[in-house]
């Protein structure tokens, strides 16, 4: 953080540049909103680890239905994972012309993403169709309660993360790429729509890879 | 259309919690009407309701928890009457169905609506000065928490007026709070509100642990943060860790309720075990959460008033961060009779017996800063000494308990109630109350009146020991808790004895009245003019009371612990103030109406989700994304105090530390 900004957001003291030892003072608003994201997304991703300690409890409680290794398609959830990795991508270019003040390449890259997040939900949604058709929705046992709410708490992350990526491009269109809090905020989006993917690489290998072990 | 909502929803056939409401409402009314009148609105709503200043954030939060101590407290006395008269062949005079709701509700606001808030506000209005900064990292968002916080509050309190309270405790346990076995919206009540009180409460930790960890005044290394803003770091640490988990388990248990699922339930393979050890996860570091804070207010007291350095910071610090880690280590403790079987007991019963060693090292640390001091027995030090003396005594029931076949015997009888009404009265209501009493003058420019203040101390401290030491002998006697009828006609004269033990809480807490009014009425007397009146050692005192908006025109250069107390002895030394700086602009949040907006969805969604009016819920939640977009496109959220105004102020503050300064001499 550079003095100057660290005077013009009023974090800098104006006193005495001895401080002693160690601190040097208030970090500049870049650092602290990102910082404080972190934080809410750590506590997001413990909310989750309830979620996966609960389906490690409840797996095999299938209450006499169906068990994950008759449920669950390899093949679909490849596909919706590469939509999924594919998104993060373009969302790392987004945030690079972001970067570069490029507002086309910007809007284009998160549409792009938006676009590939929404593949990914509209894969989650027809699985969870096909499974609910053939009887085995959440109500069925409490597997299948644990499965549905685990990852479908993810697939309401993504929905908001769209909701996100819309405002936030209408945003971009009415401000533009100048402003800080545009900057600060497309940080933000960033790393929550990251942190989404390590959430699904986890739901991918203890669901689904392990589940369908033979 | 409007769900499950009908007129029969409202309890005309139940007198009490009818006449209550309709008091309630009176009330609420005539405030509103006596604020309306006196022309007080706009300021309410411009320096209160649509605050960002962390001070003004952190007054309302006490207000909410002195109104909910009312609140929970009338549930306690209730109880107490009802277990005082039904013994025998007398029934009382509180059907079971209406006393369940009692204990519910009583639990539920004592922890979450008054000593969360409590904690909370005074960790708002103290930590940013004692870092010597302007505000939190986030100040909307501290506005928005605490509206959600409110609107949780709100919606719990509601029930008492339109439906019902749950009947299944503070903690919900299935399968009882299944829909199975509670249809009614009781239960949905007191999910709905928790969950948007813990939305709230997250946000708060997220907003504390930044700023603890990154806006601190220049030279406030970790090891020179004052002992109260190291506790408040663990205890938001605590609630950013456990308070997610407390989402996840009520949204499970929505989950079963309103669509079938099955995660707690008798059928399908569902598992209520699994809500024990997630509500536990949750449960256990929540007492560190209000205990921790409460630990650093003594801390900040017993340094004060025995006019030492707090003896062995850097062990309270370790024994703070410790009690932050093992707290996570204990959960099962709190139901060893589920059979896990004797090694897993053994570990946990061993874990918990662990924490006692950093208390005690704690206990020691204050026991030792008091010896050898001057020492004040001014109101707070009344509340440390008798928090050592009464947590003590909590400390070793608690051992006791963690010992897994005593905990078979005892297990959710009268004993374990005593228990953990001695620690968190012992620790967590002395606490806020002694920081109430010790952070009033910062807050407000004068004292509360030390009289009425040590005759509330004794209220609490006799009431308590009267109310909950015959319980202690109840539970070893066999007395389970929530009980709504006494069969055992040998109990009354315990009974009785607790019963006049409430009472004198109750004059605590009508005193604690009486003590605001008595001091506003007669401030000029008790005027805080030089910011520090206890003789203070942290920086909230170098600042004047109540502080300016910006708190510190300049932010303090810190080169120690005690950074206030160093300052104070090098200006005594050199009879003279440090010389003047050079003032700049400071930039400062503006305030915003989005955070009780946002509380208003949140309240409607919530209300809507609990009767089942679909339409409504949504409109609810449309409208707090509107909100926050409309939040979201502004472009000022700062506004500028300029500089000439800065050293106006500030001048008038080294004005008066002048004058203070005369009056001081080293003390020997």
């Amino acid at each position: 953080m550079s003095a100057t900004e660290a005077a013009a957001i009023g974090l800098t003291h104006a006193g005495s540049e001895n401080t002693g030892l160690g601190h040097r003072g208030p970090e500049s608003k870049s650092i602290v909103v990102p910082y404080g994201f972190w934080l809410f997304v750590l506590s997001d991703i413990i909310l989750f680890s309830a979620l996966f300690a609960t389906y490690a409890s409840l797996v095999h409680a299938t209450d006499g239905g169906p068990t994950s290794n008759e449920l669950f398609d390899r093949t679909l959830v490849a596909v919706e994972t590469g939509a999924l990795l594919l998104s993060t991508f373009t969302c790392g270019l987004a945030m690079i012309a972001a970067k570069r003040a490029n507002m086309l390449w910007t809007q284009v890259w998160l549409l792009v993403t938006g676009l590939f997040g929404f593949v990914f939900l509209v894969i989650e949604i027809t699985e969870f169709a096909i499974l609910i058709g053939e009887g085995a929705g959440p109500h069925r046992s409490a597997f299948l309660s644990a499965f549905f709410t685990l990852v479908g708490c993810h697939g309401a992350h993504v929905t908001a993360g769209l909701l996100w990526i819309g405002t936030m491009m209408a945003q971009i269109w009415t401000k533009g790429l100048q402003p800080s809090f545009v900057q600060r905020r497309l940080l933000c989006l960033s790393i929550f729509w990251h942190a989404l993917d390590i959430i699904w690489v986890a739901i991918f290998t203890i669901v689904y890879l392990i589940g369908t072990l033979p | 259309m409007f769900g499950r909502l009908t007129w029969h929803s409202i309890p005309f056939d139940q007198p009490i919690p009818l006449i209550t409401s309709l008091v309630v409402l009176l009330v609420i009314a005539a405030i509103a009407i006596w604020v309306w009148r006196n022309g007080w609105w706009p300021y309410l709503w411009h320096e209160y309701i649509t605050s960002t200043d962390h001070k003004r954030i952190g007054v309302m939060y006490v207000v909410l928890a002195l109104v909910m101590l009312v609140r929970g407290f009338a549930d306690a006395i209730m109880m107490r009457a009802q277990q005082s008269l039904a013994i025998g062949a007398s029934q009382g005079y509180l059907p079971p169905e209406h006393y369940d709701q009692i204990f519910s509700a009583h639990g539920t606001i004592m922890i979450f609506f008054m000593a969360m808030p409590f904690i909370i506000g005074l960790m708002n209005f103290v930590v940013p000065l004692q870092l010597g900064v302007r505000d939190v990292a986030f100040p909307t968002m501290n506005n928005v928490s605490f509206w959600l916080t409110a609107s949780g509050a709100l919606l719990v309190n509601l029930s008492l007026f339109i439906g019902e309270f749950a009947r299944t405790g503070w903690l919900a346990f299935p399968p009882l709070s299944e829909k199975a076995f509670s249809p009614g919206v009781g239960v949905d009540y007191y999910l709905v509100a928790l969950q948007i009180a813990g939305v709230g409460t997250v946000l708060t930790a997220v907003n504390f642990v930044t700023t603890i960890l990154k806006i601190r005044a220049p030279g406030m290394s970790y090891m020179r943060m004052p002992v109260f803003c190291w506790t408040s770091l663990a205890a938001n640490l605590l609630i950013l860790a456990a308070f997610p988990v407390l989402t996840a388990t009520y949204a499970m248990l929505m989950l079963d309720r309103y669509l079938g699922f099955h995660f707690f339930t008798n059928d399908g393979g569902g598992n209520s075990m699994l809500y024990m050890n997630l509500i536990w996860v949750w449960g256990h570091p929540e007492v560190y959460i209000l205990a921790l804070p409460a630990f650093g207010i003594y801390s900040e007291v017993a340094a004060t008033f025995s006019g030492k350095p707090l003896f062995g910071y850097r062990s309270m610090v370790f024994a703070t961060m410790a009690i932050c880690i093992i707290s996570f280590c204990v959960w099962l403790h709190h139901f060893f009779t589920m059979g896990a079987g004797a090694d897993v007991n053994a570990i946990f019963g061993i874990a918990s017996t662990i924490i006692a060693v950093p208390t005690g090292v704690k206990i020691f640390n204050w026991l030792f800063t008091m010896y050898g001091g001057r020492v004040r027995f001014t109101t707070p030090m009344y509340y440390l000494v008798g928090f050592m003396l009464t947590f003590a005594i909590g400390g070793l029931t608690g051992v006791l308990l963690a010992i897994p076949p005593v905990d078979f015997v005892v297990h959710n009888s009268m004993f374990l109630v005593a228990h953990f009404h001695n620690v968190i009265i012992g620790a967590v209501v002395f606490g806020v109350m002694a920081g109430y009493t010790y952070w009033f003058p910062k807050a407000f420019g004068f004292t509360l009146d030390e009289r009425l203040g040590k005759i509330i101390f004794w209220c609490w401290f006799i009431g308590f020991y009267l109310a909950w030491f015959p319980e202690y002998a109840l539970g070893f006697m066999g007395a389970t808790r929530r009980l709504q009828h006494i069969s055992d006609p040998t109990w009354k004269p315990y009974l009785d004895v607790a019963m006049v033990g409430a009472v004198i809480i109750l004059a605590g807490i009508v005193l604690t009245v009486v003590q605001l009014i008595y001091s506003i009425r007669t401030r000029d007397r008790r005027l805080d003019l030089t910011g520090d009146p206890w003789d203070g050692r942290t920086l909230e005192w170098l600042t004047l009371s109540p502080p300016p908006h910006f708190n510190f025109a300049v932010l303090p250069d810190v080169h120690n612990e005690d950074a206030y107390w160093t300052r104070k002895l090098t200006a005594i030394r050199e009879e003279k103030l440090i010389e003047e700086p050079k003032y700049e602009d400071i930039e400062m949040p503006l305030n915003t109406p989005v955070g009780v907006i946002c509380a208003f969805f949140a309240s409607v969604t919530g209300f809507a989700v609990i009767w089942y009016i679909w339409w409504l819920a949504i409109l609810g939640l449309i409208g707090s994304f509107v909100a926050m977009v409309w939040y979201a496109w502004h472009d000022e959220h700062e506004h500028i105090i300029p500089a000439a105004e800065v050293a106006e102020l500030e001048r008038e503050r080294r004005r008066v530390r002048a004058e203070l300064l005369k009056t001081l001499t080293v003390p020997a």
